[in-house]
């Protein structure tokens, strides 16, 4: 038995941070292999129930060590349609791998690794699965093209409904496509991967914003469908409320990541989209966010990009291989800093002004407080992005005033169905920002009660 | 694909298009505006509905820079990549009897359906409407339909007073009260006018047209500071009651971006001419 993990090659530190091509190269043939060979096989496999979606584990890691990849593909989509994505962006330490066996004694299977491997090979080889799928007459609706409605989606079709997803933006994957960057996950993965849930026979729309473009009532009372899922996300950015936030330079992650990874402003002129951030930028906040959007300033050019963080190392919520690329990358981390004022001249950003923190007791969260200090310490800066969060976007609620929602405008359900009746909610709308798989297993979660739902009114 | 079913030039700076966008029709309402996306590579650009029937809508452009140029290229029968509406809230129609609109150059596009729909409820309406020269003075005839009074403002002379919109407008406010005037052009044209109808206590609306990306809410490249707080234009206008708007910045933050544009307008469409 191998105790050591095979690592993933990467591209070189000095090289990747001035491209937008992928970090982390995956796994040769032999690397699986070896890699494979690592997992026990567990008859009570820790790491399945950690997997939101229940992915059949070792079923797949023992066909990768028969060779057999596109059987392990199989075994994987039936969990999981998005393997290749999930595979690259999974906080797998906290989930599968976290509970792995081999975690407590030495280091876990790299199973989302494995996963990649399968869900590329799969791509590359083009495998499709053939489904029977038998028809039935009755329409669904899906708001939102982000993990969560792809998930519902394929699941509804599978069991024979037409389901048309509706998409406010002009391409479809929803944060897959306008948050996380190239370097991580190439957008052509994301394509192919839709690419699956339209040969399923799913209706992509772009274009349309439900509660502007079309309401809710529209859908089911004008266009008859049987059943609604919103996987509309968690869109809106979360502002730090500081004096000066709305000065020239000051981005949120969403504008900045928009920019450059929807409308591809890292290949201005040839992309007409611009994006500007100067040499020195400061990004607030300490997750997944926070680190793809140091690393994109990076990749554009910055030549000192730094987060400022109100906690320590240990409490970054980002997922911890984002967080040594970034150090690899050289971001520098100044950590126990929190952003009290802009300060600029004529409404552009020239300093960021930060109180020094200590850590104090545990907050809810189980992570130890920030606490003030009353001593600051100000940066030069030319951009900063604020990354401290989001919630979900309050577009469809204001079109649809019976739509409950909590204090903080997450959809409110009860066995995934809102307080409209046939309309259904998950992924990050529901839980607020959360991850691509927990968005997945919402969406297939909730594609069961539809179901329940339209048969039991039939 | 989004038919383009009809296309005017209305002078050398601006056009007129119809489009066949059937979503974007049903659901609109005045102060609505889309978003165009002329190619597959294509800048979103934000425009405001201008008229709309059951199939299509109408939007008004000026050829400003690289995006809206591509724009003008498009003719009668070709196609345009992306349009997504109806965007932003339906402008805020007040309880009021006597209405003046300014509208500066570009501006008498998004003003028309506003100033349009005061008309249509029984509300007296007057309009000062400027641009550059006679040419450039918009939608005259249709406005002449509605409007009680039309006073006309061109930088040259060409047309009714030479110079700005205000100076018309402090004209009218010796002889005339009105309850209500709505402000839509250029930033520093708005701010002008807001502080001229502070002077005559004149409460005023504006049309804002900060920089957009999404037009969803998503980005807040859009916001605006109004008193002290920040709102997205894209979902929480673009009309707003101009009081307490921070019209400096909002002019600092439309310019972020002006090197790039002109580079980029300099670079593409100069090499293909
Ligand atoms: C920069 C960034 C990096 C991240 N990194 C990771 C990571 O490494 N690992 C991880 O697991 N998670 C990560 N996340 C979180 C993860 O992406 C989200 O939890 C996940 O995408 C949520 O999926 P969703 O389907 O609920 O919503 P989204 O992905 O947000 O999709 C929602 C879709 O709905 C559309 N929409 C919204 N309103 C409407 C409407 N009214 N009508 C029609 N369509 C509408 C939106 O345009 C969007 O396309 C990251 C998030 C960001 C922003
Ligand atoms: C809600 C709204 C309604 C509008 N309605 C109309 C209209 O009816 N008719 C009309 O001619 N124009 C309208 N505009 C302005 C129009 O969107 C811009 O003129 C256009 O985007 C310029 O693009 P460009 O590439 O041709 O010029 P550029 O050279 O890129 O820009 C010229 C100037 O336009 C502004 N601008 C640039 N990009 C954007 C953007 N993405 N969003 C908003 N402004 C931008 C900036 O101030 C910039 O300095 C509206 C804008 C908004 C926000
Ligand atoms: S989907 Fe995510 S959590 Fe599940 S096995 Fe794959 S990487 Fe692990
Ligand atoms: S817990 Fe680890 S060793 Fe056991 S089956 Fe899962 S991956 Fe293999
Ligand atoms: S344009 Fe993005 S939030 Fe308004």
């Amino acid at each position: 038995m191998r105790a050591d993990r095979t690592k993933m090659p990467v591209q070189d530190p000095e090289i990747r941070n001035c491209n937008f091509d992928e970090v982390a190269l995956g796994y040769t043939p032999e690397l699986a292999m070896l890699e494979a060979s690592r997992c026990l096989e567990c008859k009570n496999p820790r790491c399945v129930s950690a997997c939101p979606v229940n992915i059949d584990i070792p079923g797949f890691i023992k066909h990768i060590k028969d060779a057999n990849i596109e059987e392990a593909y199989h075994t994987i989509y039936q969990s999981n349609i998005l393997p290749a994505i999930c595979g690259r962006v999974c906080p797998q330490e906290t989930q599968c791998e976290g509970s792995c066996i081999l975690g407590i004694k030495s280091k876990s299977v790299a199973i989302g690794a494995l996963e990649r491997y399968v869900g590329d090979y799969a791509l590359k080889q083009n495998l499709s699965i053939q489904e029977e799928i038998s028809e039935k007459e009755e329409k669904v609706a899906i708001i939102g093209s982000g993990p969560a409605g792809i998930a519902c989606s394929a699941s509804l079709r599978r069991l024979g409904y037409q389901v048309d997803v509706f998409e406010a933006l002009h391409e479809f994957g929803g944060v897959l496509k306008y948050g996380i960057p190239d370097f991580r996950l190439p957008k052509e993965i994301v394509d192919k991967e839709i690419q699956n849930a339209k040969d399923l026979g799913v209706q992509f729309h772009k274009n349309m914003i439900v509660g502007k473009s079309i309401t809710i009532d529209q859908l089911l009372h004008e266009y008859h469908y049987k059943s609604i899922f919103i996987g509309s996300g968690a869109g809106l950015p979360k502002s730090l409320g500081i004096p000066g936030e709305n000065m020239t330079g000051i981005y949120f992650a969403n504008e900045f990541l928009t920019r450059v990874n929807l409308m591809k402003a890292n290949r201005f002129p040839a992309a007409p989209t611009p994006v500007r951030i100067g040499n020195n930028v400061a990004i607030v906040g300490g997750g997944n966010v926070a680190m793809d959007a140091a690393r994109t300033a990076k990749r554009l050019g910055a030549k000192n990009v730094f987060v400022l963080y109100r906690r320590d190392m240990t409490a970054l919520p980002a997922r911890q291989e984002e967080v040594e690329h970034a150090i690899e990358e050289q971001i520098d981390f100044r950590l126990l800093r929190n952003p009290v004022e802009f300060i600029g001249e004529n409404y552009v950003v020239k300093q960021v002004k930060c109180e020094v923190m200590i850590l104090g007791d545990p907050d809810e969260s189980g992570r130890r407080s920030p606490v003030g200090t009353n001593t600051f310490e100000t940066f030069d800066i030319d951009s900063c992005i604020i990354s401290i969060g989001q919630s979900p976007n309050p577009i469809l609620k204001s079109a649809t005033p019976e739509l409950e929602v909590d204090r903080r405008g997450r959809i409110i359900v009860s066995n995934h169905q809102t307080s409209i009746p046939g309309v259904f909610a998950g992924g990050d709308v529901v839980s607020g920002a959360a991850t691509v798989i927990l968005a997945m297993g919402a969406g297939k979660e909730a594609a069961i009660s539809m179901d329940q739902f339209i048969r039991e009114r039939a | 694909m989004y038919e383009i079913t009809e296309k005017k030039i209305l002078n050398q700076d601006v056009e007129w298009m119809r489009i066949k966008a059937p979503f974007v029709a049903k659901n609109a309402k005045p102060g609505n505006f889309l978003i165009v996306r002329v190619d597959e590579f294509g800048e979103r650009i934000p425009l405001t509905i201008v008229t709309h029937d059951e199939m299509s809508v109408t939007i008004i452009y000026q050829k400003l820079g690289y995006s809206t140029q591509l724009l003008s290229e498009k003719q009668a029968g070709d196609f345009l990549f992306d349009v997504v509406g109806p965007l932003g809230l339906p402008s805020h129609i007040r309880d009021v009897k006597t209405v003046l609109g300014i509208a500066g150059g570009v501006g008498a596009a998004p003003l028309f359906p506003q100033l349009k729909e005061y008309a249509r409820r029984g509300v007296i309406v007057d309009l000062i409407i400027g641009g550059r020269t006679k040419d450039h003075l918009l939608l005259v005839d249709e406005y002449q339909e509605f409007c009680r009074n039309i006073y006309f403002a061109t930088d040259d002379g060409s047309c009714g007073q030479k110079g700005f919109v205000t100076q018309v407008a402090e004209q009218l406010y010796q002889e005339h009260t009105y309850d209500l005037a709505i402000a839509i052009g250029p930033l520093i044209m708005m701010k002008n006018t807001v502080l001229l109808n502070k002077k005559y206590n004149v409460l005023t609306d504006v049309s804002l047209n900060p920089i957009m990306i999404d037009g969803t809410g998503m980005c807040g490249n859009c916001r605006v500071t109004i008193n002290g707080k920040t709102k997205f234009a894209c979902v929480d206008g673009p009309d707003f009651p101009a009081e307490g708007i921070d019209f400096d910045e909002l002019m600092v933050r439309q310019n972020y971006y002006k090197e790039e544009e002109n580079h980029i307008c300099r670079l593409k469409l100069g090499a293909r001419k």
